[in-house]
């Protein structure tokens, strides 16, 4: 669960922490949703990989929290606790959410990423804590690394390089 | 129906599928392309999601991905993703121009109309196949071209399925171009839940 050194990797619907020198990581961030809360004085982040807006409709029997926005974020955010955060020290970096096909035709699985954004949103609204950065929408596909020593995030696209934010 | 209602003998029914329709596919890229396309013998395979995104060479990897929506009385999504290089060859045979690429950006609208094109061949072979198999009415959406990391199109074909679980059962099936190595081109197609049952009533196949 928790990373000290090394790359955390986060798969899609999943979600992980990482402090100090290691960094969290997920890759290929389409429709999805990469955010991480952060807690700066413990140099402490989690991260998860959303994939849908809402749980209220799943017919699963067991559910993955880190699939769905709803859960993911006090999800992520309970699990911070756990390792000592304060809820009121943490901020968000997110990035994703974007558009990869542009087609009139299927237009509620294409619009699911501008939806997954929103939902994150409203859950961090929810819990007051407040987005420092973020890289979101467009049409192109996205990895992000975190590290909690610098509490920067690196958001890397096909052809556009690093950025840094 | 839930996937651990799924026997062998249902994924022989569906290996089926992928060998049927993915045959007709090879047939019409052949005569599109007017070159020798074999089809390797279709996987049927329960995958995780991160397994997914591995079979479809790797979250980021860069491909050409033509996504379209199944819609009828089977719902689904499909993918064609297709290397750089071999989608790049296919737009320059059928454009018959050798400049036309997809390795690096801007790409041109001729070419990209062109594989949206061949997509929407190739897949309408797949499905009209599929439909006469199963005398289900099966139509598809208009297909959506990208170019980018693997990763981030294979979610979109994980969504209806990431609503009842964390697995996918895809049918893969790759086309290959005679006597050339290593490029492929792959068929990932994934009902949608409820459309199991009934594709195997429609095939007489208990459930």
């Amino acid at each position: 669960m928790m990373g000290t050194d090394s790359v955390v990797k986060v798969g899609i619907a999943d979600m992980k922490l990482v402090r100090d020198e290691g960094s969290i990581r997920t890759t290929g961030l389409g429709s999805c949703v990469g955010l991480v809360l952060y807690d700066g004085r413990l140099r402490l982040a989690g991260m998860a990989h959303v994939m849908l807006p809402d749980s209220s409709f799943t017919k699963e029997a067991t559910i993955n929290p880190g699939k769905y926005a709803d859960l993911a974020i006090p999800g992520l955010v309970a699990l911070l606790n756990r390792h000592g955060a304060d809820t009121s020290r943490l901020v968000c970096k997110m990035a994703g959410g974007a558009q990869m096909f542009q087609a009139a035709s299927g237009s509620d699985i294409m619009r699911i990423g501008p939806r997954n954004v929103e939902a994150v949103k409203e859950q961090l609204h929810k819990l007051n804590i407040s987005i420092i950065a973020e890289d979101l929408g467009g049409n192109k596909g996205r990895t992000i690394e975190f590290f909690p020593e610098t509490g920067m995030m690196h958001v890397r696209t096909v052809y556009a390089g690093t950025k840094e934010m | 129906m839930e996937y651990h209602h799924i026997t062998t003998g249902h994924l022989d029914v569906l290996k089926e599928i992928g060998n049927i329709g993915a045959g007709h596919a090879a047939t019409s890229l052949s005569f599109l392309l007017d070159k020798k396309i074999d089809m390797k013998v279709p996987a049927v395979d329960m995958v995780s999601f991160d397994e997914m995104t591995e079979l479809a060479g790797g979250a980021e990897t860069i491909v050409v991905g033509i996504f379209l929506r199944i819609q009828g009385e089977v719902t689904g999504n499909m993918f064609f993703l297709l290397p750089l290089e071999q989608a790049t060859r296919y737009v320059q045979i059928m454009l018959k121009d050798p400049s036309h690429t997809f390795q690096e950006p801007p790409y041109e609208d001729i070419a990209l109309s062109a594989i949206q094109e061949l997509g929407n061949i190739v897949s309408g072979a797949y499905l009209s196949s599929l439909s006469d198999f199963t005398g289900l009415s099966i139509q598809s959406s208009v297909p959506a071209v990208s170019v980018d990391m693997a990763g981030a199109m294979v979610g979109y074909g994980l969504l209806e399925i990431s609503k009842v679980g964390d697995h996918a059962l895809v049918i893969d099936t790759a086309l290959n171009e005679e006597g050339t190595q290593g490029v492929k081109g792959n068929f990932y197609l994934i009902l949608d839940p409820e459309s199991f049952s009934i594709v195997f009533n429609s095939l007489g196949v208990d459930e």
